[in-house]
């Protein structure tokens, strides 16, 4: 079995986030980056899947030449190879899942396993909007994944409760964060990473155009969160969240 | 923000690992394991199985075959589990009971001893110490006499960290009675050998997860194939393999402190007095700024120490004085650290009791700062 998992190199979600003054983003000094937390999930899946049923993991990521780094911690948990998009660009979910299109178009995996979304943009959109354009079936925010005989039964987590779906491979599942507990890269999986091959393309190699068709007008910090307050009792709690917050 | 170009992306990349491991699987379980006054033997075969005590050792004893620097990323992550003692513990099996083995072992003891202990199936220790000498290695007394192709030992060992639980102990003794530096040998005895006994575990005023035992040895026959390199050579082997074990304390003695330093000025970041942060006040500010440049003086002459030692070049002048400087540096920045607490300082919620407790180790484990001076004294031909 052939499973395509992704990575996204993300600034450090522990960070603070201080915005730019002209509002146009971000800073980005002194900032640190990592995998995308989500992601980690979507490998350990991965390389678990390899594991019970044979097969090759290749590892895709689109971003700066820097998220090699992030390639490369994928491969030491166990990814067999890896592929860069590289593009210093800030693509917007879309433009993402076309890139993607044209790498599965190329590599023809079984299946492929993602984030359910990047914790720098939350977004959750690309592994749904690559199911249209593969015209795959896809299931998100899984917390349980088994395959048998050309399909994926998938545990997922939705609002109120779980829902269990059965899809046909070749399929999409995004990964949740019950979903396993991601391993830590051995000291002898991450000098084998090294070795491990790794292939750098474009955007303009895969044919495909990444200006974005959503425009961010500009960031904005969210208000500052006022000081906590004690309350005397359970019922003071009620009445309060009921008459002062209105949120029950 | 600090940069130090030696370390690669794959450095990086075992740093993290290391270090995600420390905080997440260890440093949740550091008060009931400092109250059991010993941590569970699986942490060995965990970490085992992450390659973490096979970084500088070759492939084909089951390491990884990287260069000092691995070794440094490791050592200076470890103290992240918040707790000296389980990080001394590891480095006991990494570090300062086994390289010996690498370096002079023969094949089958390799085997026997070394591989398994990469692996984190055989705990090892160091059995230098006896109660009659700990500075003066030349001045043991227990004793290892050849009968036929065995030899007898006898004699009694103290402070040996891992010593009530460990399945071999690279171990120090006298085969001849008459030589005192001439005439000792290093030999790696199993546990499980007749005649061996563990006597108390030592109540100590620190590391309190680590287990540091009495040891004695009672006509313990062991055969000749485990005398390890030449009879007779052991106290240069001890010599020589102290090297790595000081500054592997070296440099997690300085990263532990840095991690008091680090909390510490959040602490006085955060903590008001008169209406200011602590660090409204100039004193602070100067005393942070003190404790930190002490730290990169310390952190800057270890990795001197560690490049010199990586390039295989003499490095005794240089680790024995990181390891002095460290010593003392640590418990005083550390000491310093507790003051800045107050009362948050002394107690043991806070986040300084414990390392300050464990640091007093640093100055006395592994060779004394005494003992640092007199080396290089005679280095320096004074
Ligand atoms: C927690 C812990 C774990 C340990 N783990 C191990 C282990 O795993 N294996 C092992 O073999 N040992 C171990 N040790 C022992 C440790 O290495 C010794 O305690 C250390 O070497 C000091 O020896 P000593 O205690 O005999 O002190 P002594 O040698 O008696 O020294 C007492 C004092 O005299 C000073 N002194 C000694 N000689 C001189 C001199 N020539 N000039 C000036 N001052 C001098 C010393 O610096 C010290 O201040 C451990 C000790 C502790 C506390």
């Amino acid at each position: 079995m052939k499973i395509l998992t992704t990575v996204k190199r993300v600034t450090d979600p522990d960070m603070k986030v201080r915005i730019q003054p002209d509002q146009s983003g971000i800073v980005t000094e002194g900032v640190e980056y990592k995998m995308n937390s989500f992601d980690e999930y979507g490998v350990e899946e991965a390389i678990t899947l390899k594991e019970a049923h044979g097969g090759e993991v290749v590892v895709v990521s689109i971003g700066p030449g820097a998220a090699t780094k992030e390639l490369r911690t994928a491969m030491a948990m166990g990814a067999d190879r890896a592929i860069l998009v590289e593009t210093d660009a800030d693509l917007d979910s879309d433009a993402v899942a076309r890139v993607l299109a044209e790498v599965v178009g190329r590599e023809e995996p079984d299946v492929i396993i993602m984030g359910k979304q990047a914790v720098d943009s939350d977004r959750s959109q690309t592994p749904q909007i690559l199911g249209s354009y593969l015209n795959w079936p896809q299931a998100t925010f899984a917390y349980k994944v088994e395959i048998e005989d050309g399909w994926a039964v998938v545990g997922r987590e939705v609002d109120g409760g779980t829902a269990t779906k059965r899809i046909k491979l070749p399929g999409i599942i995004s990964a949740d964060l019950r979903l396993n507990e991601p391993r830590y890269a051995s000291l002898p999986g991450i000098m084998k990473a090294k070795r491990k091959p790794l292939e750098t393309l474009t955007p303009d190699d895969l044919g495909v155009d990444i200006a974005p068709k959503v425009k961010v007008l500009n960031y904005e910090a969210p208000e500052e969160r006022g000081a906590g307050e004690m309350v005397d009792d359970v019922d003071d709690l009620i009445n309060r969240l009921k008459d002062e917050a209105r949120v029950i | 923000m600090k940069k130090y170009p030696q370390f690669t992306d794959e450095h990086e990349m075992y740093r993290k690992a290391v270090r995600d491991y420390c905080e997440k699987e260890l440093a949740p379980n550091a008060e009931e394991w400092e109250d059991n006054r010993l941590f569970p033997r699986e942490v060995f075969k965990n970490m085992g199985e992450l390659g973490f005590f096979g970084a500088r050792y070759p492939e084909d004893v089951g390491g990884s075959g990287g260069d000092t620097w691995y070794t440094a990323v490791y050592a200076e992550e470890l103290p992240r589990c918040k707790m000296a003692g389980l990080a001394m513990a590891m480095l006991v099996q990494s570090d300062m009971a086994t390289p010996i083995i690498n370096e002079i072992g023969s094949d089958e003891q390799k085997e026997e001893f070394l591989a398994p202990a990469i692996r984190g199936e055989k705990i090892a220790a160091l059995g230098v110490s006896e109660p009659g000498a700990g500075s003066d290695v030349a001045g043991i007394r227990t004793t290892a006499k050849k009968d036929g192709d065995d030899y007898i030992i006898n004699g009694q060992k103290t402070w040996i960290t891992n010593g009530s639980r460990a399945d071999f102990i690279t171990l120090a003794a006298r085969t001849d009675p008459d030589d005192r530096y001439g005439g000792i040998s290093l030999f790696l005895f199993p546990t499980d050998t007749p005649g061996f006994a563990v006597g108390n575990k030592l109540e100590k005023i620190g590391n309190h997860c680590s287990d540091t035992a009495e040891l004695f040895f009672e006509n313990c026959r062991v055969p000749s194939r485990y005398l390890l390199g030449h009879e007779g050579a052991g106290f240069y082997y001890i010599m020589q393999n102290f090297q790595g074990e000081r500054l592997v304390g070296a440099l997690t003695g300085t990263a532990g402190a840095q991690i008091v330093v680090d909390n510490t000025i959040k602490y006085c970041q955060e903590r008001e007095a008169f209406g200011r942060p602590l660090t409204g006040f100039q004193v602070t500010r100067h005393k942070i700024v003190d404790m930190e440049t002490r730290l990169e003086a310390c952190r800057t002459l270890s990795y001197h120490a560690t490049d010199l030692f990586d390039r295989g070049l003499p490095a005794q002048r240089e680790i024995s004085m990181a390891k002095l400087m460290v010593g003392e540096a640590a418990m005083e920045v550390i000491d310093q650290c507790l003051q800045l607490h107050g009362g948050m300082g002394y107690v043991e919620e806070g986040p300084v009791a414990r390392a300050w407790r464990d640091t007093r180790l640093l100055s006395i484990g592994g060779g004394t700062s005494e003992i640092m001076k007199e080396i290089l004294s005679k280095l320096m031909n004074l």
